[in-house]
């Protein structure tokens, strides 16, 4: 099961007069799972729902395999998307949920219960989604998006309201889709934290603005590049940093110097005869760089 | 268009709501069946004038008027489930599930329009036979018979259960133009249950007092009035208000639903679905 890539090209959405996507440009490729990060209101969900035809795009195209998603013959085939773990008729069970959906994919009232089965919720099948928790919920999504056994899986955030054992279920079942199987993962999520065990690659929005994209290793290398120094000579570190163009912080004994390894920092210090007295790698702890790279503010810098 | 009738049809069965309402409507109908049937049996004459007419009402009119008492009173009932197959969509969010199973909004409309004729027919069917269970009792002992053998009667039941059914699918339109849930049941309540019966009786007689004839010819137009063409009797028709051919009240309710879900389509269903 080869998934198709996921082509975002210079996407925008105005709500009024509120830009809530602007000018977002991403791919995503099959084989691997893709996070899809940015804080509440970043424009994660209007992002998805353009993908896949929810909301019509100001400007840009969102494309699965090349193709729009209205145009794909049985869309749910190609791509399972799981948008809200409110979307249910409560006085519905949850084999008839999928039943409902069933002759659009062409699958059996047998299938329908497997695939029940597959996401746990075997035992809970006959039982109306009026009473189901959210977790439950959120598993019943997570089938009706397996339904059509799509290449192509899009689950925004898929994991609120999963108890640990849960996560850690979701977790191993997306990697095995991309990793095993081949398919394309996106899962978008407000808490790097939350995806950064699942995730292989990382693009972060903020602000409906693209602000990273790379593969999760780039972001932990960013966080790790944190290094404090101990010196009695903090003018000659600051004027070493500047030289080398090293972001950094003058902290009382020191400073912290931030986009380069403690072996970097030993080096340089060594080659231009500064004095140390400790020199500490500190990883910031990838929730840090998230935050920094999200910042507001970040953006009023750069503009 | 076939798997998306099918979804649809799975759509409606799966809860509870149409049964139900198929139920309500059945005891509805035979209670008002009964007390027609009972207020003719009591005293033909004083029934029908109380209906506001001068004359005398045979048994045949009152056959007619009692089995077809869906058509004239019981329509909310297949109004209201059509409405809620498009309205529960919304206020369950579960249009975006079916719109990503089907995102061509056409035929998801189309198919629910199709299933919920389908359901309208049910309800007609259902309410029909409450009408006749609820009256014929009563009317059987009047003894000019129960008419149910009559050709004249059985197509004023035939039609009425027609006119049920297109009233279903002008509740799609119409939950399709108000996709909210509560707008939409007060509207429906409020309109049927007020505003069209004061409209026909004031609009009528206004229209014959004032001598304005299309005030009058108006109220025939209203949706109910073309039900009751359709069904060819008239609960109202004893208090002297007139009615289109059965054919032109065909139309005009086609025209009703027909209206009502483009409507919709180029408004609820064009925007986006967040
Ligand atoms: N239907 C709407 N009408 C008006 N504004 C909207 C609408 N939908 C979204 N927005 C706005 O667009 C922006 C992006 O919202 P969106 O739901 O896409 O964010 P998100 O990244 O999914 O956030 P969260 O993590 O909270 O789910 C927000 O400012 C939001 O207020
Ligand atoms: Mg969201």
């Amino acid at each position: 099961m080869q998934g198709s890539a996921i082509q975002i090209s210079g996407l925008t959405k105005n709500f009024g007069g509120v830009r809530a996507v602007d000018t977002l440009s991403f791919s995503v490729e099959p084989g691997v799972v893709t996070g899809f990060l940015g804080p509440n209101g970043a424009g994660k969900t209007t992002t998805l729902r353009m993908l896949l035809g929810l909301v019509e795009a100001d400007a840009g195209t969102a494309t699965i395999g090349g193709h729009k998603y209205v145009d794909i013959e049985r869309p749910a085939s190609t791509v399972g998307a799981a948008l809200e773990a409110a979307s249910f008729h409560p006085g519905r069970t949850a084999l008839d949920h999928l039943r409902v959906h069933a002759p659009l994919v062409g699958v059996s009232d047998k299938t329908c219960g497997e695939v029940l089965d597959h996401v746990g919720l075997g035992a809970a099948a006959d039982r109306k989604v009026g009473g189901f928790s959210l977790g439950m919920r959120q598993r019943l999504g997570l089938a009706t998006t397996l339904l059509g056994d799509p290449g192509v899986l899009v689950l925004d955030e898929p994991a609120n309201g999963l108890d640990p054992e849960g996560i850690v279920w979701l977790r191993g079942f997306l990697r095995h889709l991309a990793h095993d199987e081949g398919r394309t993962v996106l899962v978008s999520s407000h808490v790097l934290g939350e995806v950064q065990a699942t995730v292989d690659n990382v693009v972060v929005i903020a602000g409906g603005r693209l602000v990273h994209e790379s593969p999760l290793e780039e972001l932990v290398a960013m966080a790790a590049s944190k290094v404090k120094v101990v010196t009695p000579d903090a003018d000659g570190f600051v004027r070493l940093a500047q030289e080398r163009g090293w972001e950094f912080e003058t902290v009382s004994g020191g400073l912290t110097v931030m986009g380069a390894s403690p072996a970097e920092v030993g080096a340089a210090a060594h080659a231009e005869h500064l004095e140390i007295h400790g020199l500490a790698g500190e990883g910031m702890g990838l929730e840090e760089v998230f935050l920094r790279l999200t910042d507001p503010r970040r953006g009023e810098e750069a503009a | 268009m076939k798997a998306t009738l099918k979804s649809e049809w799975r759509k409606v069965t799966t809860t509870k709501l149409w049964w139900v309402l198929a139920l309500v409507m059945f005891a509805y109908m035979a209670f008002l069946g009964a007390v027609l049937g009972f207020s003719f049996v009591q005293s033909p004459e004083q029934a029908s004038a109380s209906a506001g007419g001068g004359g005398g009402m045979s048994g045949l009119e009152a056959a007619q008027a009692t089995y077809t008492i869906g058509a004239s009173l019981g329509y909310v009932f297949p109004l209201i489930a059509g409405a809620l197959a498009m309205t529960g969509e919304f206020r369950h969010q579960t249009i975006t599930p079916s719109l990503l199973f089907q995102p061509k909004r056409s035929v998801l409309l189309g198919a629910k329009l199709l299933v919920n004729l389908a359901m309208g027919l049910l309800y007609g069917i259902v309410g029909t036979l409450g009408a006749i269970a609820g009256g014929a009792p009563l009317l059987g002992t009047i003894g000019e018979g129960l008419y149910l053998g009559n050709g004249e009667v059985l197509g004023n039941i035939f039609f009425s259960v027609i006119a049920l059914a297109i009233w279903a699918v002008i509740g799609v339109g119409l939950g399709t133009f108000l996709p909210n849930q509560v707008a939409a049941i007060v509207v429906i309540l409020a309109f049927t249950q007020f505003v069209e019966p004061i409209l026909r009786v004031g609009l009528a007689a206004g229209g014959d007092a004032a001598d304005i004839a299309a005030l009058s010819d108006a109220a025939k137009f209203l949706p109910g009035a073309a039900a009751e063409a359709l069904a060819g009797t008239s609960f109202y028709a004893a208090s002297g208000l007139d009615l289109l051919a059965r054919w032109a009240g065909a139309l005009v309710l086609v025209g009703y639903a027909a209206g009502f879900a483009l409507i919709g389509r180029f408004t609820t269903l064009r925007k986006d679905v967040t």
